[in-house]
């Protein structure tokens, strides 16, 4: 099972593999939507942790362009976003997304996400 | 912390709440009862652990009581109860109830709130599928000040967090502050919380027709665990379930009940119809450890009701 970390901050995205990891996942990262959209071209992941502010592609752009292309709609996208409010929520499941994290959070709240959304068992 | 402090606060919440306090707990016993301490004007722990071994004020011991007591928990905590509810357990009851329409369930060790609060999200959802019935929700727990907690229905960015889907959070919970969430009253009109240690007699609570009772009865030694457990069962209708805790059984302390062969964390009488029935359901193991799906098996959310199986009809 493949995880894509795209977040635009580097300690971000070093935190965050090493938990998923721990749960069992080969990581990759992108530091921004546009790079992440380039690589999902060339090989959808399993399952994708995505900050929404990013430089170049924000993550709901990311998102309703990933759920176009062939295959977008098989992985798991799962927000990470310090955006906290009920609009910004509202918006990243209305864009396709499965779940969505706020920040800050930890290795049990990414847990039970992906349990929920059947991606651990 | 000496030992002899220790043993002084180890027997008090033996004999007040049954809570058997083994000599690894002595990190969390400080880091619990510091906050008491400062809240009642004394200097330090040891200071008030002198007070207690006097005449101590009652409601002293009510506040260490109740520090000791609150547990850790989190909405849907540990998923599998709860799939097995949804999925399997629900059906038969209501097969059963199908006449009055109406199922009582009780949380017997209702903490902050987030396992009944769950359990009417659950119902919630249920309802929506097959409208008209009347789920009565009893949630109780030692401790006063938790259960003012849970009765606010106020959590925590982090607490929502931990468990909970974000369709439900939005579904059924109001953001009133950035970090702060409300659960809304449709949910909480169906639980009525109420102060209940599991030492006291039962009989006044009535039947139930499922009762949860996790993570609770493995701090308690074997003679309160008999007890307590032999207690719950009076309380449990001829046909309903018990959901323990992982790995807390009734092997050794009550012989009625047996597991369900697919849910080793759910007790029923022995001849109860759910163990006649030989098609039931599969379920996921409740021991499997955290692992990645494989990647066929990726399930859509499992929270989802349209494909719940509750609807079941026996053959």
């Amino acid at each position: 099972m493949k995880c894509l970390v795209v977040d635009d901050s580097r300690v971000v995205r070093k935190v965050t593999q090493r938990i998923v990891k721990d749960i069992g996942f080969e990581c990759h990262e992108a530091e921004d939507g546009q790079k992440a959209y380039d690589y999902c071209k060339k090989s959808m992941p399993d399952a994708i942790l995505l900050d929404w502010n990013m430089p170049v592609m924000s993550g709901v752009e990311f998102l309703e362009k990933v759920r176009e292309i062939k295959g977008g709609d098989k992985p798991k996208i799962v927000f990470c976003t310090t955006e906290n409010d009920v609009g910004h929520i509202q918006r990243a499941i209305d864009a396709g997304a499965d779940e969505y994290i706020m920040k800050p959070f930890d290795n049990e709240i990414l847990e039970s996400k992906f349990k929920i959304i059947g991606l651990t068992s | 912390m000496k030992l002899t402090d220790f043993d002084i606060y180890s027997n008090l919440m033996k004999e007040k709440s049954g809570l058997v306090l083994t000599e690894d707990k002595v990190y969390m016993l400080e880091s619990r009862l510091n906050p008491i301490a400062k809240k009642w004007g004394y200097n330090s722990l040891e200071t008030m652990t002198i007070a207690l071994q006097g005449v101590p004020d009652k409601n002293l011991v009510t506040d260490i009581v109740e520090a000791m007591m609150t547990s850790e928990t989190s909405f849907f905590r540990d998923i599998h109860p709860f799939d097995t509810f949804k999925d399997d357990l629900l059906g038969y009851m209501r097969e059963a109830r199908g006449r009055n329409k109406k199922l009582r369930i009780w949380c017997a060790a209702a903490s902050s709130g987030q396992e009944p609060y769950s359990l009417s999200m659950m119902l919630k959802e249920a309802e929506e599928n097959t409208p008209g019935w009347n789920y009565e929700i009893l949630a109780t727990d030692i401790s006063r000040d938790i259960l003012d907690q849970a009765r606010s229905g106020l959590y925590t960015q982090y607490e929502v967090q931990r468990g909970l889907p974000i369709r439900f959070l939005l579904k059924y919970f109001t953001q009133i502050e950035a970090q702060k969430w409300q659960i809304n009253q449709d949910i909480k009109n169906n639980i009525k919380f109420q102060q209940f240690n599991l030492l006291d007699p039962m009989a006044d609570l009535g039947t139930f027709d499922f009762i949860f009772c996790r993570n609770v009865l493995s701090y308690f030694d074997k003679h309160d665990k008999n007890a307590v457990l032999n207690r719950i069962v009076q309380r449990l209708a001829p046909d309903g379930y018990l959901i323990l805790g992982q790995d807390e059984g009734v092997e050794g302390f009550c012989d009625a009940l047996v597991s369900l062969p697919d849910h080793e964390d759910v007790f029923v009488s022995k001849d109860h119809p759910h163990i006649k029935d030989n098609k039931q359901s599969s379920a996921r193991s409740s021991t499997q450890p955290l692992k990645p799906t494989t990647t066929d098996s990726v399930s859509s959310n499992r929270f989802s009701f349209s494909s719940q199986k509750n609807s079941k009809t026996k053959s």
